[in-house]
């Protein structure tokens, strides 16, 4: 009865002055928002929290982005000067910038296509066996320590693993500090991301594949799908398009905020900043000189960055399978 | 016997149609190779656990052990007995901070996400979108102004400090939203005709549907619990989780690198147990076979 009258109100032709109608629409969202109780009291529980512990501590950080704030004083408002210092005087954001784009450029789109591979191979097997080989894919993640074993495989001296191989097969004659060369530093993190990149996107993926319908590959079967890769591309992966854009949301947030492998392995600040990543700069103003504005505006700056890219890339997802 | 293993080929040709022998041996060589290299990190891990301290500071250093000895382990033990707070303690702390977060979190986020993924209301993509952007904000720099409003909460130097974050960090709604819009509306709809309400769809109909999904969000939170030591927000020594002692021990120097080894182990072990159980259980849960719209 209720909804009816609702409907029939914004079928109106708007010959009505503007005051009528903007209480006709009022009155039908005040209808809507009192038709959804129970989906508000469903959220409830979450984005209370979420507006207290996220919304606020961000909404607090981008504020902060416009003032010179040490933590220990009242923050002074600055207006867009951290801003114009960002990038009109620092040269070594400039660097990092440019080895963040490097790097998401490359360990995105491939981590991404990675994680779906693994995914798609581990999903052909069955029961405990396959339990096992996804953890073995998923160690690197799990189990906190790869920054050893790169430690150990990177080591300067001939002792080094690479080292020690790239000798013996005489490819070099003595031994190169890996971390500590300019020109190796960023493409060996490259390589260590892509090591570490089957992580949440690639569960995600796992999880997706089995609640693709299994009788929808029958019917393509029958349709003439031919081989498994025409399946992939027709069948599964616009099965799980869902899965896709969340993979490849946790990719962005991964490959932009890269620091952690930069730090732990090449040290912050790296040789001449050759490691130096956006969030490796932030980290050093953030934690080291407690400059929280500047940090708060490369966070801001940082984070439309993520934001552009996912625009981008979730247009190009919107066309798998076509 | 023929018939047995007739019946299980025809089995596994109904479950992959159209699979080349040729395509199936790539792809199982390509998995050893890369797997060989993944496991790495796991192997060293264990390999570490039973070295003697002699091999342990073996220079050039090496993965395999050759003389396996557990005093890695009695040592560790003697020291978690020195322990000024029993051991026990901690663990029971790391069981409260895990497990509510992980718990809270997952139904939370499930029950948010539900009406999100398939109810119409006013705001919702706006909130939607929230949650997917504020994993784009730097963690590094929000985290002072959550301190500030985790002490004006006055839940600071307790549980819940750990806890209540934890049960709204970003990604399980996004993942569980992204799983519960691929239910078919007319799943809804018969529940609907069968007399149940929203909170029994979301119970009875939504949740084991997305069983894969769920139980991939324990793992990640259970990873982003036990890592976490509470050294910001606990400051009360009887509050603290297994990790921060655990991690205390290890800062023992060199006498003490053979029980870090073993700490480091345990460490590790326990969301790899937790990701096992969790894992084998990832497996094909949609009901709906059959069921087309």
């Amino acid at each position: 009865m209720g909804k009816t009258r609702v409907e029939n109100k914004t079928e109106e032709p708007p010959e009505k002055s503007g005051a009528q109608l903007k209480v006709s629409k009022q009155a039908t969202l005040k209808y809507r928002i009192m038709k959804s109780r129970e989906s508000y009291l469903m959220i409830a529980p979450y984005f209370i929290l979420f507006f207290f512990f996220t919304v606020l501590p961000v909404a607090l950080s981008v504020i902060f982005s416009f003032t010179d704030f040490n933590l220990l004083e009242w923050p002074d408002f600055v207006g867009w000067r951290n801003y114009t210092k960002l990038f009109l005087e620092d040269d070594i954001f400039m660097i990092a910038l440019k080895n963040t784009l490097i790097f998401a450029v490359i360990t995105g789109p491939v981590s991404y296509m990675l994680c779906l591979l693994f995914a798609w191979i581990i999903n052909e097997f069955k029961g405990p066996l396959r339990a096992f080989l996804t953890l073995i894919f998923y160690a690197p993640s799990i189990c906190g320590n790869a920054y050893l074993v790169w430690n150990l495989i990177l080591t300067g001296d001939r002792y080094g693993y690479l080292n020690g191989l790239l000798l013996k097969l005489g490819i070099i004659d003595e031994a190169i500090l890996w971390m500590q060369t300019e020109k190796y530093v960023l493409p060996v993190l490259i390589i260590v991301q892509l090591w570490l990149s089957l992580g949440t996107g690639f569960l995600s993926f796992i999880a997706g594949l089995q609640t693709v319908d299994k009788n929808l590959y029958e019917a393509a079967a029958i349709d003439g799908v031919k081989n498994r890769w025409q399946e992939l591309w027709y069948v599964t992966l616009p099965a799980m398009k869902p899965q896709l854009m969340f993979g490849a949301v946790m990719q962005i947030t991964q490959s932009f905020a890269v620091a952690d492998i930069s730090i732990n392995l090449a040290g912050n600040p790296s040789v001449n900043y050759a490691g130096a990543t956006v969030v490796t700069h932030l980290l050093d103003y953030g934690s080291t000189r407690f400059e929280m504005g500047y940090a708060s505006a490369i966070a801001t700056v940082l984070f439309l960055l993520m934001v552009g890219t996912n625009k981008l890339v979730q247009k190009l997802l919107g066309r798998v399978g076509e | 016997m023929k018939n047995m293993l007739k019946k299980l080929f025809r089995h596994r040709k109904n479950k992959h149609v159209n699979r080349s022998f040729a395509g199936n041996t790539l792809l199982f060589i390509l998995m050893g190779i890369c797997g060989i290299f993944m496991v790495l990190p796991l192997v060293m891990i264990v390999n570490n656990a039973v070295k003697p301290l002699d091999e342990l500071y073996q220079y050039p250093p090496k993965i395999f052990v050759r003389n396996p000895v557990f005093t890695n382990f009695s040592d560790l033990f003697t020291l978690m007995n020195d322990s000024w707070i029993p051991f026990s303690r901690y663990i029971l702390n790391s069981v409260i901070i895990t497990g509510g977060g992980v718990a809270g979190h997952v139904l939370c986020a499930s029950l948010a996400a539900y009406p999100l993924a398939k109810h119409k209301f006013p705001g919702r993509n706006i909130l939607f979108n929230m949650v997917v952007l504020s994993m784009m904000f730097s963690w590094t720099v929000t985290q002072i102004p959550q301190y500030l409003i985790i002490s004006m909460l006055h839940i600071n130097n307790t549980y819940l400090a750990l806890i209540l974050p934890a049960w709204s960090f970003g990604m399980g709604l996004y993942l569980m939203k992204q799983f519960m819009e691929q239910i078919p509306d007319s799943l809804r709809e018969s529940a609907r005709l069968d007399g149940a309400n929203e909170w029994q769809i979301f119970w009875k109909i939504i949740m084991p549907n997305v069983k894969p999904a769920w139980l991939t969000l324990a793992i990640f939170q259970f990873q982003q619990m036990w890592i976490n030591t509470g050294s910001v927000f606990l400051r009360d020594e009887q509050l603290k989780p297994l990790q921060y002692a655990l991690q205390q021990i290890t800062a023992g120097g060199v006498a003490r690198a053979g029980a870090a080894a073993a700490v480091t182990f345990i460490i590790a072990s326990i969301p790899i147990v937790f990701f096992l159980l969790c894992q084998s259980n990832v497996i094909e849960t949609m009901t709906t076979s059959g069921m087309k719209e």
